[in-house]
Formats: C-alpha cells, structure tokens, sequence
C-alpha cells in the first residue's frame, strides 16, 4: 500500500515537471545528431523565435485559464506590424487640415500598444456583452484585423523601416536587433513573463482569473465581477499581440499584411503543451514559458537537421495531442491519490 | 417605522415573479436577532428565493427590505455584504480549482501593498478551520477535498468576515455526517452568543428541533405560519408545510392487485456514492402487473437514482433484480429499453423533449426502428402510430408538425409520455410526471396513469407531492437518504405517516 504511494508520489513527480524534462531530452536529442546545436548562435536564434509567439502564449494563458480562447492574435500581429511601419513610412495623413503627421517611434510604441489592448476589449465585449462564445468571436475579429491589415497599403509592404533622421522617427529597428548579444525580443519576452507570474500569482486579479475560470456561477456569487475579468484578459492577450507585431516588424525591418498568418495555434500549443487546460481554471505561466521553449526547439532542431516542413506539422500536431492525453493522465492519477490520502486519513 | 431591537432585517410584501411562475408572494418575514430562524416549506415553497433576496442574489420584483429601521436595497451580493449578510448555498460555490486558502479568502484578500499577503492568508486560514475542528491544509486543493469538508470551507468562507451581522446556511447539513453536524451547532451557538442572527433551512425536522428557535412555514410561495420552536410540535410543522386545500379525487381500481403476478422484484440494491456512503442502501422493492406504485421521498433520497438503476445507468450496482421471473443485470440503457422499460424523466426540456424537432418526431424518437422499410424510415407507418398516440392520450394539438414549443407544459408533459409508450413497455416508470404543469393538466395525466394501469401497465412514479402521490398510487415506498423507510398501502396512506417516514433515515444519530 505504502509502496504504491511512493510510486505514484515518483509518478506524480516526474508527471509535473515532464514538459521541463521533455524540454532537456529535446536539446540533448539534437545536440547528439547536431554538433553545433547546443552552440551560443543556435540558441539565440531559437530564443529569438520563441519569443515571438512566446508573448502570445503568455496572453494566451490567462484567456484560456478563464475558459476562453483568442483566435485573433495572429491577425493584430499583422495589423500592429502595418500600422506601425505605415507611421513610420507615411506618417498619418489628416485630409480634411491637410497635414501628415509623424510621430516618434515611443510614442508609435505606446500607440500600437493601446490598439492591441483596444482590440482585445473589443473581443471582450462581444463574448460578455453580446454572449458571444470566444472561439467565434475571435474568429470575426481575426478575419476583420487581417482584412484591415491589408486595407492599410492595399496588400503592399512597408519595406526599410529605419525612418527618417528629419522626422525624427528613427529607432524603430531596435526593436529587432540584439542588445548585449540577446535580441531584444527575448527581453520584453522576459519582463512580460515575470509582470504575468506576478499578476497570476501574487495579485488578487490572478485569483479572481483562475475562480472566473473554476466556477464562473461561484465567482459571480462571490461578488466577482466575472464580465469584467474576461474583458481584461483579452486586453492583456492583445496588448501581448500587438508587442509581437511590432518586434516582428522590426525584426524584418518590413511590414507585410500576411505576418503573423496562423501564429495564433502555436501560441494555444504552446499554452496547452504547458499544462493549461483547456476547460479553464489551471495553468501557469511558467508552464508556457517551457511550453514555447518545446515547440521552439522541435521547430528550430527540425529545420536544422533537414526535416521537411511537411513532416514538421506532422509531428508538431501528433506533439499537442501527445501532450493533452498526458496531461488526462496526470488529472486522472491526481484525483486517485487524493481519493486514497482521503481514505488513509479516516 | 420598523426598529423593533429584536428584528435585525424586516422583508414587507416580498414579491419574485419569473417567467410563468410567481415564487413569493407577498411574503413578510422578521429576521430575529441572535436567534435561529428557521425557513420550513417543501420543495418549491420559496424558501431558497427568498433568502437570495435577502443575500443579493436576486433582486425582489416587489416589496421592500429593512434594517435598523431604513430601507436597504440589495443590488448585487456584495450590496449584501457589506451590510453583514453571508449565506452558505445549497449547492456548493467553491472552487475546487483553487486551495482552501483561496477559497476563504476570495473576494477578501489580504494584502501587502499592492500584493496577496499569502502567509497572512495560510494562518488565517489555519485558524479559522482549527476553529471548525477541521485542520485540513490551508494549501489543499479544494477539489481533492471530500464533501463534507468543503462543506466546512464554504462555512469558514462567511466566518472571516469581521462584520458578520446575518448568516444564511441552505441547508448547510445534507452533506455532513454525525459529528460534522454538532461541530456545526456548536459553532452556530457561538454566533448567536456573538449576536449574529442565523437563518437557517434544512429538511431534517429532528435538526430543526435541537437548533432552532423560532420557525416560519412557506408553501406555494406563501407565508402560512410562525411560531416560536418551544410552542409547536411536528404535526403542526407537517399540517403547515402540506395544508388542506387542493384534494385530488382517489382513483377507484378494477384490477385486484392482490391476485396480480410481480413484474419486477428488486432484493438488497445497493448503489455506492463517490466518496463514500450509500445513494441506494439496501432497497428491497416489488411491481405487480397493473400497479400504479409511488416513491415518496425528499430531494436526494434517492428516488431519480433509482430509476436511473432501473434504465440501466448504473451497472457498479449490487443486489438481485428479477424481472418476469428471470434474473436479470441491468448494464446499459438499450438493453433495459428491450426488455420493456421506459422513462419519463423529472426534467422535460433538458432530457424529456429535443426542442428543435416538431411534436410527430418527438413522439416517435424512440421508437424509430419500428417504422423502417429497408433502409428508409416509412413515414406514413410513424405518422399513423403517431396520430393513435395523441387520440389514445388525448394530446391536443391542431397539426402534429408543429413545433414542440408551441404546445403547453401539459401537453408537452404528454407527448413525453406517449414517447415512452411508443416503444411499448412493460414498466413504465414517471419521474415527477405533473412538475410545472397547471392542475389541470395534472388532473389528465393522472387520469391517462389511471387508465394505463386499467389496461396492465406497471407504473412507477416519483412524486415529491403528496397530495398527487396519495391520489394516484396502489401502493408507496418511502425513501429516506437511500434507504426505504416504509412500504404504504391502502389506509395507511396519509400525509402524516408519509412525511414521517420519509424523515427517518436522517435522524443526526445515525450520521450521514
């Protein structure tokens, strides 16, 4: 009796930690079949890559812990990356003074950040206000941001976005390049993952997502304001987005319609390959964070070793399924061993 | 106006209208300070609404609230709140993806700045449970818990609050065992000598003896009686609780069920709940050809699981059925519905009726094998037994191709039968079969029960109502907490041995 306990406290263990144990058999696999894959160059890169829909999944998180979903991200990161490279290259023109205005690239910062929140709001009202499920509501305004990202230069790109000197709008590439040997998207990656583990963890705003997401009926009757909960999650999903959109942007020193195209999914595998559930009321950032780091790696360690892009996907999805189904098993042994503590202790 | 010091919260004229019911109407009711208040009524009465008046929960359609002499209105629980109203639901409003700390906590956090003081949170916590004689870790997750145990978190959930004036428990026992129960009321003897008033329901008449002190009747969403506990006796409760208007007719039989062959036998069921205990402890049970028998019992007694044995919901049940003279195993639904049984189940809309088909496919649903030709449904073959289906039990309906919502609840009711009979059953079994139909249409289905039986149907139907089971059934067992606590027939039918019998699997002796 004893003895199974322990087992399955090893069990248990090894369960909760597997997608950080999964991480480093990954990069001990390619680092065998790869020489220089464990190499300061390689690792760069595939932070570099995570970051990008790393952010997302952090966004991504805290949505699908309230028992959500946002489909839209990958389209404000589109819609983010030609906004912004349209004020850098073209300013904002306002017909009826006659003036084209151009701003600093701080203030474009802060200006896209306030459209991605808005966006996010925008989705949180239709799915509270309007009872709207979230997987179709973010579908309408995923089809609606793509749409208005290539409204904005009638499917054009904005290429060399360096800026001009006399306007005074340079800077923006910072964005995309490396500070210290570390590209700065992994930095904002870095300080957005720890702002959310302490709103998840040490802020009654992370209690109050994770009830909305247990019981939304108990959270309402606890004097939670559910409606409002879910509303800034996807404020904070999009504001996630659009950082995204704009490190991208700066990255390719381009603005094209089409970026971000389907980064929506890896972010929601990401997520789920971290632990949260899909049915809301679990999941933690850390558990993301190594979540995009898997799929990262795999990416990255795939290309380099020459597997084609179509096997690529292959294994990616037969991944996220794997994962879910050990994810049951962990639920399933969890409930069991409380069920046996409980008759140990009568 | 009203400042009497004795009355903490006065309700004057309390309405709630829903749509198609009025659940309270016109109710006054005075909240004693530093007293039990007991809330008595059977199900439906109104009790559960009008205390989600008083918590916020639900705002009255009419009438007012007062406290120390204002008026107060309750826009949302917090509203509530933070006048001192706590209630402890029915139906659990935990979290079990979150710890007990949490849950205790929830909504009053404790912080540091702008941060959860989480250390804060674990003593207090600790303190609070060590109080309720429940040291369970504050970092458990409360699903993990058993459900006496969160019972005992959602009860330290109010007790944190500093201001705490009125408590509110619905029911806050039925899922407690013996000795969780006297740590409850010894905690609630605490509060009162505290001064905070407690408001409390329970269907356990002996519970209300011991705790209460004063006890108000509801029924029908009407005030009936109050009196204080020292002054009244269980009669009086049952008498105010039942009343004596509404008589249905008794329906004379031409079977003599004496003579009758069994049908169905069922020997020492038993059926485990999760986490310990019984849903069905020991049911011994007979159906004879013919016989309309009734299952009289409380909410949780354990009547739908019966049935859902019965339909072959529940094979990890044990025990002996033998059914026409053969043993049988109840394993699965489609077995049991060829061997003959068919359900009529307590919730119409949710599993009675699939409201986006007209009232001719619902009817013949279940029944849809019987009119194949090949591959291809014969629809005149359905039409044809749909239509002496309604003529048989007088289902009123212009066009059967209409849509389902467009009948009345009565006759909805019907056509949910008429799909059970579709498949031509042996035993039929009815749960609640006359719930949120106006009487009229009650008076026919019984007729149409009465009338089935008259032609060798075996009927069995739950009712929480005493007055219909009474009116319809041969014979009555009485479920108690999973237990039959008596077998009725004939003159021993009446309102005051049903109700007794069906409190007595819930004396607090023997524990939950």
């Amino acid at each position: 009796m004893k003895k199974t306990t322990n087992n399955n406290q090893l069990l248990m263990t090894i369960l909760k930690g597997r997608t950080f144990i999964v991480l480093i058999l990954l990069l001990i696999f390619f680092s065998v079949i790869k020489d220089n894959f464990l190499s300061v160059a390689t690792l760069t890169m595939v932070a570099k890559h995570v970051s990008s829909f790393g952010i997302l999944a952090l966004g991504m998180t805290f949505v699908i812990i309230t028992g959500g979903i946002d489909l839209s991200v990958g389209s404000v990161v589109g819609l983010v990356g030609m906004l912004a490279g349209g004020m850098i290259q073209e300013g904002v023109t306002l017909k009826f003074v006659g003036v084209t205005l151009y701003f600093s690239v701080p203030m474009i910062i802060l200006f896209m950040l306030i459209v991605g929140a808005l966006i996010g709001m925008m989705n949180g009202l239709i799915i509270t206000k309007l009872n709207v499920a979230p997987f179709i509501a973010t579908l309408g305004t995923m089809y609606i941001c793509r749409g208005l990202a290539n409204l904005r230069s009638n499917g054009a790109t904005y290429s060399d976005l360096k800026g001009y000197e006399t306007l005074g709008n340079t800077g923006f590439k910072t964005l995309g390049s490396n500070i210290a040997g570390i590209p700065a998207g992994v930095y904002v990656f870095a300080v957005l993952a720890v702002i959310s583990v302490i709103l998840l963890k040490k802020m009654p705003f992370g209690w109050r997502v994770l009830a909305v997401g247990g019981n939304e009926k108990s959270a309402r009757l606890s004097g939670i304001k559910a409606d409002k909960i879910k509303i800034i999650v996807y404020m904070i999903s999009g504001f996630c987005a659009a950082w995204v959109g704009m490190i991208n942007t700066a990255q390719l020193s381009a603005a094209q319609p089409a970026q971000g195209d389907g980064w929506e999914m890896n972010a929601i595998a990401a997520t789920v390959l971290g632990g949260t559930s899909m049915a809301g009321g679990s999941g933690t950032i850390l558990g993301t964070v190594v979540g995009a780091f898997v799929i990262g790696v795999i990416n990255d360690g795939m290309t380099m070793c020459g597997v084609s892009e179509f096997w690529q996907k292959v294994i990616r999805g037969a991944v996220i399924i794997l994962a879910v189904v050990i994810d049951q098993t962990q639920r399933n042994l969890q409930a069991k061993m409380a069920l046996q503590a409980r008759n140990e202790n009568k | 106006m009203f400042d009497n010091p004795n009355v903490v919260l006065h309700c004057e004229k309390i309405d709630k209208i829903y749509p198609g019911t009025k659940a309270l109407d016109g109710v006054s009711f005075d909240l004693l300070k530093a007293k039990v208040n007991v809330l008595i009524g059977e199900n439906g009465a109104g009790k559960s609404t009008l205390m989600k008046m008083i918590a916020g929960i639900e705002q009255p359609s009419a009438g007012k609230m007062y406290m120390d002499g204002e008026e107060v209105y309750f826009k949302d629980t917090n509203a509530a709140r933070a006048k001192g109203i706590g209630i402890i639901h029915q139906e659990l409003s935990l979290f079990p993806n979150m710890t007990v700390y949490q849950n205790i906590f929830i909504g009053h956090e404790e912080k540091k700045g702008l941060f959860l003081n989480d250390s804060a949170h674990k003593s207090g916590a600790a303190k609070i449970l060590k109080r309720l004689e429940h040291e369970i870790p504050a970092d458990t997750m409360v699903g993990d818990l058993r459900v006496g145990q969160q019972q005992m978190v959602e009860i330290a959930r109010n007790l944190i609050q500093d201001d705490l004036r009125v408590l509110i428990m619905d029911e806050p026992t039925s899922s407690l065992s013996a000795a969780e129960v006297k740590v409850l009321f010894k905690i609630v003897r605490e509060l009162l000598e505290q001064g905070i008033s407690i408001v409390y329901i329970s269907h356990r008449l002996e519970e209300i003896m011991e705790i209460g002190d004063h006890v108000t009747i509801l029924r029908d969403g009407k005030y009936v009686a109050d009196a204080d506990i020292k002054d009244i006796d269980l009669s009086w409760i049952v008498e105010n609780m039942v009343g004596k208007n509404t008589q249905y007719h008794r329906f004379q039989r031409s079977i003599d069920l004496d003579k009758a062959e069994k049908v169905l036998e069922m020997n020492h069921i038993y059926l485990p709940k999760k986490g310990g205990g019984w849903l069905l402890e020991d049911v011994n049970m007979y159906l004879k050809k013919g016989e309309v028998l009734g299952i009289y019992g409380l909410l949780g007694a354990g009547r739908s699981e019966l049935f859902e044995c019965l339909m072959g919901l529940h094979p990890e049940h044990s025990g002996e059925v033998i059914y026409r003279g053969e043993r049988i195993k109840m394993k699965d639904t489609s077995s049991q519905i060829k061997r003959g049984f068919a359900l009529v189940p307590e919730d119409r809309q949710r599993q009675g009726l699939i409201q986006s088909l007209d009232i001719c496919k619902n009817t013949s649903i279940a029944s849809l094998q019987n009119y194949v030709k090949g591959i291809f449904l014969n629809n005149k073959a359905e039409e044809t037994a749909v239509e002496e289906q309604i003529r048989n039990i007088h289902i009123k309906v212009a066009d059967k191709k209409l849509p389902i919502l467009s009948l009345s609840g009565g006759n909805q009711q019907k056509v949910v039968i008429g799909k059970g009979l579709l498949t031509h059953p042996n035993v039929l079994l009815l749960d609640e079969p006359s719930r949120g139909i106006d009487i009229g249409a009650k008076t026919e289905v019984f007729e149409i029960i009465h009338e089935l039986s008259e032609q060798g149907l075996s009927i069995i139907v739950i009712s929480s109502e005493l007055k219909e089971i009474m009116a319809i059934a041969d014979r009555i067992y009485v479920l108690s907490n999973g237990k039959c606590t008596g077998e009725l027939t004939g003159d021993e039918i009446n309102e005051d041995t049903l109700v007794r019998t069906s409190y007595a699997g819930l004396g607090t002796g023997k524990g939950a």
